[in-house]
This record gives C-alpha cells, structure tokens and sequence, in this order.
C-alpha cells in the first residue's frame, strides 16, 4: 500500500501532505525566530538607560536595503518559477530558479562583506549585547537562506528530472521549497528594520 | 492542464509582479521614515506597520496564504497566539519587576 | 529473528514499486518503515533509561553515604579513591535528568508507542513521511551519543542541572557545550517528528474514522506532538545563545559586574539570567505535558480493554487534553516564583496554573469512572494502569501548592518538588511505559509475555515507587533542598529527616533489581512467549485489525480499513461477542 495524497489533496482537508507538512514546519521556525526577537526586546529594554547601541552606529544601511530588495526579488522568481511549472514551461522554470540562486549568492555576499568588514574594525559578537543580537540573528538567518539555496539547487540541478516521470509531484515539491524561501523572506522582512533601523 | 487553469495562473502572475513593486516602494519607504527623528515608540510602531504590511503580502500573494484551506489557518492561528505570548510576557514580566522597586 | 516481515502483501491495482529484497542496511538500520524505526525508538531509549537508573543509583549512595567508597563499583571511579566527589554529583545529577527526560522517556512514550502504534490505529500504511522519521530517530541517536560522550570531556559531563541555568552554565566546562550540541540534535529530531505526526494524524485516517472516532491514544499523540512544534524552538534559541556565550564570548545571560571567585568577568554583560529560564521553561513545561500525555493515551487503551466497557466520559477527555494543551504554554513562570517577580505576572501564572489542573483531574477522573461496573481483566498490564491512577493522583495533587506563590516560597527546591515530579514520572509515566509494553508486545512480536514475570515485575516495582518517593515529600516539607551531594547532612534543619535517606537509597536499589524480570521477560519472550494470533487480547482498535499478522509486514494493512463506529464499541447489547471492532460493519 502507498501512502495516499502525497500529490493529490485529500478531499476533507484540500492538502497534499507535504503542503500540510511544511506549513507546520514553518510554525515552529516562526516560535524559533519568535524566542531570538523576543530575547532582542528583553535585553534592549533591560539595557539601562543609554547603554543600548543603535544599529545605525555599526551598520550599513545601504547595503542592507539591497539586500532587502535581492531577497524580495527572489521570492518572486522563486514564485514564478513554480508558476513556470504550473505552465508546464520546464525551461523558464530553470531560468526563474537560477535566478533565485543567483540573488540568494548575491545576499550572501553582501552578508559575507558586512561580516567581514565588522570583524576587521574589531566589531565582534562579544563587543557588546546589540552585536551579538544582531549576529546570532542574522547568522542564523543566513543558515537558513543556504539550507534553502541548497534544496532549490538540488531541485535545479539533479533533483528536475523528477518532472519528466511525475511532474505534478514535482511541481508541487517547488511549492513547498518556494513556501520556505519565502519564510526566510518574511524573516528578514522584520529582522531588517529591527536591527538596521530603530 | 486547462485554459482556465492556465488563464488563472496568469493572473496570479500578474499579481506577483505588481507585489514586487509594492515591496519595493514599502521597502524605500520604511529606510526613508527611518531617517525622520521621531519618539522611540513611534518609530517601532511606524517600522512594525510597515514590516507587517509587507510580510501581509508575501504570506498571502507568494504564499497564497489568502487562499489556503482552513486547517492551515487553524495552524497559524495557534502559532501567532503563543508567538505573541512568547514576545510579551518575559518583556511584561521585566517591567513589572522593575514596579517592585 | 525478524520483527518485522519483508514478505510484501500485495493489495489489488496497486502498482507503484514495493521495496523488494532489501539489503540489511535498508531493512534493520537506515528502515523507513514506521515499525522498524518505533523498535529502534524503543530499544535506544530503554538503554537510555537503565543508564540514566544507574546514575542515580549512585547518586543515592553519596545520598546515603557521602563521602564513604562505594562498595564493588567504586574501583572504576580510581581517581577518586571510589567516592563520589561533589562535582561527580552534580554531573550525575545533571545528566540523569536530561538523559531520563530527553533521551529516555519522549522518544519512549512518542518515538517508540506513538511511531509503532499511530499509523497502526489510523489505519495507515506508515507515516507521512518515512524518510523524515528515519533522520529524526537518527538525529536522536546522534544527539545521544554526544550527550553522553560529554562525560569524558575534561571537567566532566554537564553539571548545571538539566536546568542548565546562567551564569553557572556559562562558565561549567567543556560538557556543557556538548550537552548544547547534544540538545540541538535532539530538539531537531523531536520538531521534525511532531511535524510527521501531526500530518500523518491529519491527512492518512482511513475512510470513516472521523476526529471523534480516534482512538484517545492518537488523540494523546497529536496534542503530544504539538507542543512538541510550538514549544521545542524556545529551547533551541536559547540553546544556540547559550552557545554563543561559551564560545562566541557574547552576554545574553551574564548580568553587567558579574564577580567570579573575586574576578570581574571580562565580558560586555548587560545580558539577562532571567532570560535563560524565561526560554528554558517555555519549552520545559509543555515537556512536563509530553511526559504525561502518551502515557494518558496509553492507560486510556488498556483500561477501556481490560473493562470490556467503553471509556467514560471519551468527549471530556479530548476536550481536556485539548484545552490542557493550549493551557500549556502559559503557565511556565510557576517554575519562576523565586525570581522576584512582580505581583501582576504572579496573579497571572497562578491562576493560569490552578486553571491547568482542572483538565488532568477530568482525566483522571473519567479513567476511574471508566472502571465502575465493569468486569476487570486483572492482566498484567491492567496492574501497572490501575496502579498509575493513584500514583499520578498523589503526583498531580502534590503539584498545587507548588503552583501557589506561597507555598512555593517554602518548598521551592526542595526534595517535595522532586517527589512531586518523580510521582508522576515514575510511578506515573514508566507505569504506563510498561502497562504499553506489556499490552502491544504480542503485536510486534505475535507472541505474549509471561504474565508470572510481569507480577514478580509489578508488585515489588509499585512498592519500592513509593519507598523512596514518599519521604522526599517529607524531606522537602522540613525544607531539605535539592540536589546535595550529602542529602543535607551538613544542614541542621535536615537532621530529623536524615534517616529516610538510607531507607529511600535502598529502596532505589531494590527498584533496580525488580526491573532484572523485566528485562529477562522481555527477551525470553521473543523467543518463547505463548503465541498470540492478530488480536490476542480481544480489542476493537484497528491496530489489532491489522490485516497482515504479526510481525506485520510492509504496509500494514493488505486493503485499507473502513472504519464504521467509535473505538470502544465493547460489550455492544445484543452483539454477539463482548467487542465490536471498529472497521466492522454491523454488530454480528
């Protein structure tokens, strides 16, 4: 016996399982990111009065709105690519999930320079309670976006053969990475203005 | 796949893109605010309106969360109640150790 | 001797790829099948569980006789000339509770029962997602081993308690780290799982089991499984800047001026202990829930059995347990009255608390109900379930004046708090662990195991429970603390208490030598335990209705179960026999 609705929805609850899956999965990274900014708005206002540093004294505001704007982009060729398979347009789906992959280097490299910048001026995680907030949660941020470039790199390298054999399957797997990547969106959505703006 | 259904997901298309420009002005315009001197809790209340409006659109255009069925909303609805209880009550409860003294 | 049969069943106009002529590897390690992966579960964690036992065995002995050598075993610990050092205590102390808590009983009561017996009662073919339960069981092995490599780590294992409370925890040496390394592994093989449960509870029920059909078991399971998502995450984020503190250098939990053997800490500070336990107890009270839970589940589906009656009061327990598990995520500051917290967010956590105790007292109450008038199967396990209603009664009612602040400034860590929790841990949750064991056993393995044993297993077990775990409430109520290597010899408030000590150590021992019929009946009984045929004990859940006989093979059922009643349709008037299984149509 195979285990039903995989690709087909279940009548009562119109899901596939891993749709159901994924969105369960995503509950808890919100609880996860949820704890940090929770802990981000105990210490800042448990810090006495004047001894909270602002992100704009060690951040760069520029760079972090591209970054912003290289993440929204993705999430929208993240998108079309699975609308592309809806479509059943195979290539313009490689193209839109190259594309993805292609920002999500970009921000990382972004990342990786904002990074490399602070730890050269001495501006390290135990500097102070701000730095070390901002790092473990654009650290683990940045964890997330690689788990996600390497799911949709598999899904555009070895793992699109799968649309030949069952390509509602698959369509329905870039459904679900396109779910994550755009949690890890939203993620940064909240974390950019916290952290590089108030 | 039929012509209605293919026909739908144009449409859907459509919609990402004029979301992506959204994004984009809200994106622009959230970085400008920020430079305006304002109270504290104004400013975090005018970046979290923004932020929100913002996230709206990704969980319910891209995510087509705005047409998902209601067991995913039951879902988020219990995750968003003790998402807020987990963000509020040790912040309340610091401040209301601070009342003590 | 296989457990589980390759031989596939073939269904009618199925025709996707069955896993024929499976290697070792694929069958007995790396298995995707629900069954192989709950025994693995199961196996992993009863190892855990006697290795946590012996732990605390020798914590009992410093308890007993601080200072003195322990006899036999005392030649392995050299270095210490056989006495169990102070710090030696604590590590032992510390990892008991984490290794019986993360490593023994979750993946026990959800890993083992609820990964065997979920898919099985939802008349499933196996989980939602096979691949996925494989890695959570081995992200929980990996997670294991580097706990318990933590003890060979210089400076020893964790010693921070399983609280593992700042700054302490900050500054233990290098087993903390691993302790954290170990939780992260852990706590992603525990989301990932709930994840599985919850999909496969909501989407795989088979035609006609409706949500108010499910047997209470899978009910227990899936609001197990949601506190598992929601609470689980909390952890890890702490886990994760608790990391940050030990190897990054960082303060999330290092107050500013923090003196350490009278140096100043040469850190940022600003950071907040507080933060640690506000974290820690979000996950770790619905974790109190999870050890509860499977085990409410479980003695729900041997009393219903072993009454030939339907449960009493089946809707209010769901309800219960529902709102139990909403409940559950606001009323964890209760572990933090002592904090000098403020009188609003204490008004706020006692109620929350007084409120949560309502559902587990319906509970308990519709189990006992459930027993009156009925004609009761004293089976083996039927003792251990009539035993875990007192028991969790007594651990349950101990809890309330810990919920109340008043009260709880007097018994705030001290031994009352661990009878409190060891009640209904013990006697309460491992009762039920062994009540489950002894019931499903001829399901995985088609054969019974020897009732003389499960007596000669019981009886001595529900007596030294109670030998050690009732005069630690009254250690705890003359104030004797927690977590002394002495058991507050050097205290002269402990002085009158004292004399239990020796009493409760030997009556930990002789627990431990009442679990060797266990263990022994357990493998004589693979082998030579009475044969049972599918339904041995005359149930009506579908597990029991498994259309392929044990050891079940690959898919379970040969065509897929429609369920047509509830799931205690026992002693139906005018049936013919005294059960009425659920996938059957009309009552013969």
């Amino acid at each position: 016996m195979e285990i039903p609705y995989n690709v087909e929805a279940r009548p009562d609850t119109g899901l596939f399982n891993a749709k159901l899956g994924i969105w369960l999965f995503l509950a808890s990274e919100v609880m996860l990111f949820g704890a940090l900014f929770s802990s981000y708005v105990l210490l800042r206002t448990g810090a006495p009065a004047g001894t909270w540093h602002h992100g704009r004294e060690f951040l760069n505001v520029p760079l972090a709105t591209l970054n912003t704007i290289i993440l929204i982009a993705s999430s929208v060729t993240m998108v079309m690519s699975w609308a592309s398979l809806k479509l059943n347009d195979f290539k313009k789906y490689r193209m839109y999930m190259g594309l993805t992959l292609l920002a999500g280097v970009g921000f990382l490299i972004v990342k990786g320079f904002e990074y490399g910048h602070k730890f050269e001026i001495g501006l390290l995680p135990k500097s102070n309670t701000f730095l070390a907030i901002y790092f473990t949660l654009t650290g683990l941020h940045g964890l997330h976006v690689i788990g996600g470039m390497i799911v949709n790199g598999y899904f555009l390298g070895p793992g699109a053969k799968m649309f030949k054999t069952e390509p509602e399957r698959f369509t329905n797997r870039i459904e679900v990475a396109g779910l994550y990547w755009h949690f890890v969106d939203l993620v940064w959505i909240f974390l950019f203005p916290t952290l590089y703006l108030l | 796949m039929s012509a209605s259904d293919a026909e739908s997901i144009r449409k859907q298309t459509r919609s990402y893109i004029v979301v992506f420009v959204t994004l984009m002005v809200m994106t622009v315009l959230t970085v400008a605010v920020s430079y305006f001197h304002m109270p504290v809790g104004l400013a975090i209340l005018v970046a979290l309106i923004i932020a929100s409006f913002k996230g709206s659109l990704v969980a319910g255009v891209f995510m087509h969360l705005s047409h998902e069925r209601k067991v995913i909303y039951w879902v988020l609805l219990v995750t968003v109640i003790f998402f807020i209880v987990l963000m509020a009550i040790p912040s309340i409860s610091q401040w209301d150790q601070r009342m003590l003294r | 001797m296989a457990l589980v049969d390759e031989r596939v069943a073939h269904g009618h106009g199925h025709g996707e790829a069955h896993h024929h002529e499976l290697g070792f590897w694929q069958k007995y390690v790396f298995s995707q099948d629900h069954k192989v992966i709950g025994i693995q579960y199961g196996f992993t964690a009863l190892c855990f569980l006697l290795f946590g036992f012996t732990l605390m065995m020798m914590m009992r002995w410093s308890i007993a006789y601080p200072n003195q050598p322990i006899p036999l075993v005392g030649k392995l610990l050299k270095a210490s000339g056989g006495i169990i050092a102070p710090e030696f205590y604590n590590q032992l102390g510390a990892m008991h509770g984490t290794i019986m808590v993360f490593l023994g009983i979750v993946p026990l009561a959800v890993g083992a029962f609820g990964n065997y017996i979920v898919p099985l009662q939802i008349g499933a073919p196996d989980m939602a997602f096979p691949k996925l339960n494989m890695a959570s069981y081995w992200s929980y092995f990996v997670g294991g081993v580097i706990m318990l490599s933590s003890f060979f780590a210089p400076g020893g294992a964790a010693q921070s308690g399983w609280t593992s409370y700042p700054p302490l925890s900050d500054i233990a040496p290098t087993g903390q780290t691993l302790w954290l390394f170990g939780m992260l592994f852990l706590i992603i093989s525990s989301v990932l799982g709930s994840m599985n449960f919850l999909v496969t509870i909501i989407q795989l029920r088979a035609p006609g089991l409706t949500w108010m059909r499910l047997p209470f078991f899978v009910w227990a399971q899936f609001v197990t499984s949601f506190l598992l998502l929601l609470a689980f995450p909390a952890l890890q984020a702490a886990a994760v800047l608790q990391m940050m503190d030990r190897l990054a250098g960082t303060s999330f939990f290092l107050p500013s001026g923090l003196v350490i053997s009278g140096q100043q800490l040469q850190v940022a500070g600003g950071g907040s202990p507080l933060l640690w336990q506000h974290l820690f107890w979000f996950l770790a009270h619905p974790e109190v829930y999870v050890l509860i839970l499977p085990a409410f589940g479980i003695i729900a589906e041997v009393i219903a059995n072993n009454t030939r009656k339907p449960l009493w009061g089946y809707r209010s327990m769901v309800y219960a347990v529902s709102f139990l598990g909403f409940m559950s995520f606001i009323v964890w500051a209760h572990h933090m009255f002592m904090t000098g917290m403020g009188t609003v967010m204490s008004t706020f956590f006692q109620t929350t608390t007084m409120i949560i105790s309502i559902p587990s007292v319906i509970v308990l109450t519709a189990l006992i109900i459930s027993l009156w008038g009925a004609s009761i199967r004293y089976t083996v396990p039927m003792l251990f379930a009539l035993a875990f209603l007192p028991m969790f009664a007594i651990g349950g009612l101990t809890g309330l004046p810990l919920g109340l602040a008043p009260t709880d400034i007097h018994l705030h860590d001290t031994l009352y708090v661990i009878g409190h929790f060891h009640y209904v841990v013990a006697p309460g949750t491992i009762f039920a662990m062994f009540a489950g064991i002894y019931y499903w056993f001829p399901k995985l393995t088609g054969r019974k195991m020897s009732t003389m044993l499960g007596h000669i297993h019981f009886w001595p077990s529900f007596l030294f429970m109670n030998g050690i775990f009732f005069p630690m409430l009254i250690q705890g109520l003359a104030g004797v603390q927690r977590r002394l290597y002495d058991g507050g010899a050097s205290y002269s408030h402990a002085q009158p208490v004292l004399h239990w000590n020796a009493f409760m150590s030997g009556s930990a021992w002789l627990l431990g030598l009442s679990q060797i019929a266990f263990i022994i009946n357990l493998f004589w009984s693979m082998k030579k335990g009475e044969k049972a045929g599918s339904n041995p004990w005359d149930a009506t859940t579908l597990e029991w209705a498994a259309t392929t006989s044990p050891p079940l093979a690959h898919g379970n059922f040969v065509e897929v179960p429609t369920v047509h009643r509830g799931p205690y349709d026992y002693s139906l008037p005018g049936a013919s026999k005294d059960f009425t299984p659920q996938h059957q149509l009309q009552e013969v």
